[in-house]
């Protein structure tokens, strides 16, 4: 409580002076609204559904292209990680891949899908897979070898083997590249919205911006710090259990 | 009695030893590098014995058990198990590791680790929860069924381990220094387990220490290697009766005949 009391002397000094600088008169910029506006405009789009529904449209494109992103960047990473040949093979295709910027692939993600969750889905799921793939690949190349052993002599099917062993002896480091994923999916799904996808919080940012509402647009940022804090205080509650049983080791 | 019991049962169900090592040779690296291990190593086991490897630190015992298992080739010779040579490893050879706490699923509970030899026979998870409680109680875990081996003890975690290399059914079992990092009271109470386990169950023992009254105390037989590269320095039979007892057959005048023979061929090798 402490803490959340010192973290929160910035943005509430921050929003008094922005308060009373504009109702001072002493900031008229149209690009500027004030914070009880602004919280007003957050608190209608709340009530009437609005902001809600964006979300939930973001959300949705952003977790499908995760998901997407996890099981590919997880199965792939897995073998690359226990094949290091065919990792040799793969390595250069991947690196010359990576670096292109997901957002590059608009256009023919459009061309592809048209308008609407898929084409937004797939971006999101490129820019997501490779922070995956290669934190599995470190994951899996970590394991205690002796657990390896254990699935030898068990004579378990490479599916088995995947399951059972190898991506919960290597969830821990796996679980890195997930959250940083989950941040990226979400930067990217606001951004084709932006950019293209007429749905979802990006896109309410841009119709607030070009109907000159202000208040509402600056509400919606807000909506979207709130948002990113929540998840990662999530997924990091979540992470505390799983990493719990592995350090009681 | 009983030793000589265990080994005619044995023979008497099959032809042919349950386990063999044929002119077996073993090296690591390549050129230059290459150090040879193993050499030469014959060895053949009974059906239902059990056979003890001494021999000190690094002198290539758990390479031999490896061999056994499976999990390394040997170049030259051959392993045989019940006369098929051995390609790969096989749930039909249980391992016991040392480290236990490696060996471990430390994130599935202790009947979820035993259930994972059941996952890997095709066994019915139906059936599971009856198999898992029966050899968790005749490991003394049933206490423990639903804890995670992070917060068992090191005894309590090689039980687990044991427990889930008898849920493999396996015909031979082979045991890499098992009770090595255990104090004493639970060596010595592991120890009884285990023959009383593999006894009940016929099953063919190959068990690895460097200690030497836990190698007589267990063995039909103690095999001593030793030299570099290792090669078998004496098969010694050993005479005791069984059931072996902690006080009676440590305090049995063959018992400290077979170690003053054991301890003079190993200081020398």
């Amino acid at each position: 409580m402490r803490r959340f009391l010192l973290g929160s002397i910035v943005p509430a000094g921050f929003a008094a002076i922005w308060e009373v600088a504009a109702r001072s008169g002493a900031l008229t910029f149209d690009s500027l609204s004030r914070p009880s506006a602004i919280l007003s405009a957050g608190f209608q789009g709340l009530c009437d559904g609005s902001i809600l529904i964006a979300t939930g449209q973001t959300f949705e494109t952003a977790l499908l292209g995760l998901a997407i992103a996890a099981v590919a960047g997880i199965a792939a990473g897995a073998v690359l990680g226990l094949s290091p040949l065919l990792e040799r093979i793969v390595e250069p295709t991947i690196e010359s891949l990576r670096p292109i910027p997901a957002i590059a692939f608009m256009p023919l993600a459009l061309m592809l899908f048209g308008f609407g969750i898929a084409m937004e889905a797939t971006i999101v799921a490129y820019a997501c897979v490779w922070p995956i793939l290669i934190v599995t690949v470190l994951a899996v190349r970590g394991i205690e070898p002796r657990l390896v052993e254990v699935a030898d002599i068990l004579e378990l099917p490479f599916a088995e083997r995947l399951g059972k062993i190898i991506v919960p002896a290597a969830f821990a480091r796996i679980n890195v590249g997930l959250r940083i994923a989950v941040g990226i999916s979400l930067v990217v799904a606001v951004t084709v919205e932006i950019v293209l996808n007429p749905r979802g919080l990006g896109y309410s940012l841009v119709l607030a911006q070009q109907s000159m509402r202000v208040d509402v647009m600056y509400a919606q940022l807000l909506w979207l710090c709130l948002i990113g804090y929540v998840l990662n205080a999530l997924l990091r509650h979540l992470e505390g259990p799983l990493l719990m049983a592995r350090r009681r080791q | 009695m009983q030793a000589i019991a265990r080994r005619a049962v044995g023979e008497a169900i099959g032809a042919g030893p349950a386990v063999a090592m044929l002119g077996v040779g073993v090296s690591f690296g390549a050129g230059v590098a290459r150090r040879p291990i193993l050499a030469d190593i014959s060895l053949s086991v009974g059906k239902g014995e059990f056979v003890s490897v001494v021999g000190a630190s690094g002198s290539g015992k758990t390479t031999m058990l490896r061999l056994l298992a499976g999990l390394l080739r040997p170049t030259p010779g051959e392993v045989l198990d019940h006369g098929q040579p051995v390609t790969g490893p096989s749930r039909d050879r249980a391992i016991i590791f040392q480290d236990y706490s490696k060996a471990l699923l430390p994130w599935r509970t202790v009947s979820g680790n035993v259930a994972l030899s059941l996952e890997a026979r095709r066994i019915p998870a139906r059936e599971h929860a009856a198999i898992i409680a029966a050899l968790l109680a005749k490991m003394g875990l049933d206490q423990a069924a639903n804890q995670y081996p992070g917060q068992l003890s090191g005894g309590m975690q090689q039980r687990v381990q044991i427990a889930r290399a008898l849920a493999q059914n396996p015909r031979i079992l082979l045991m890499d220094e098992p009770f090595g990092a255990l104090d004493a009271m639970t060596r010595q109470a592991l120890q009884d387990e285990i023959l009383a386990l593999t006894a009940e169950q016929r099953i063919t023992v190959v068990f690895i220490t460097h200690d030497l009254d836990e190698a007589i105390y267990l063995g039909d037989r103690v095999v001593a290697l030793g030299g570099a590269p290792a090669r078998i320095l004496e098969t010694v039979d050993i005479n005791l009766p069984r059931p072996r007892d902690q006080l009676a057959t440590r305090e049995d005048p063959r018992f400290l005949g077979h170690r003053h023979r054991l301890f003079g061929l190993l200081r020398k090798g």
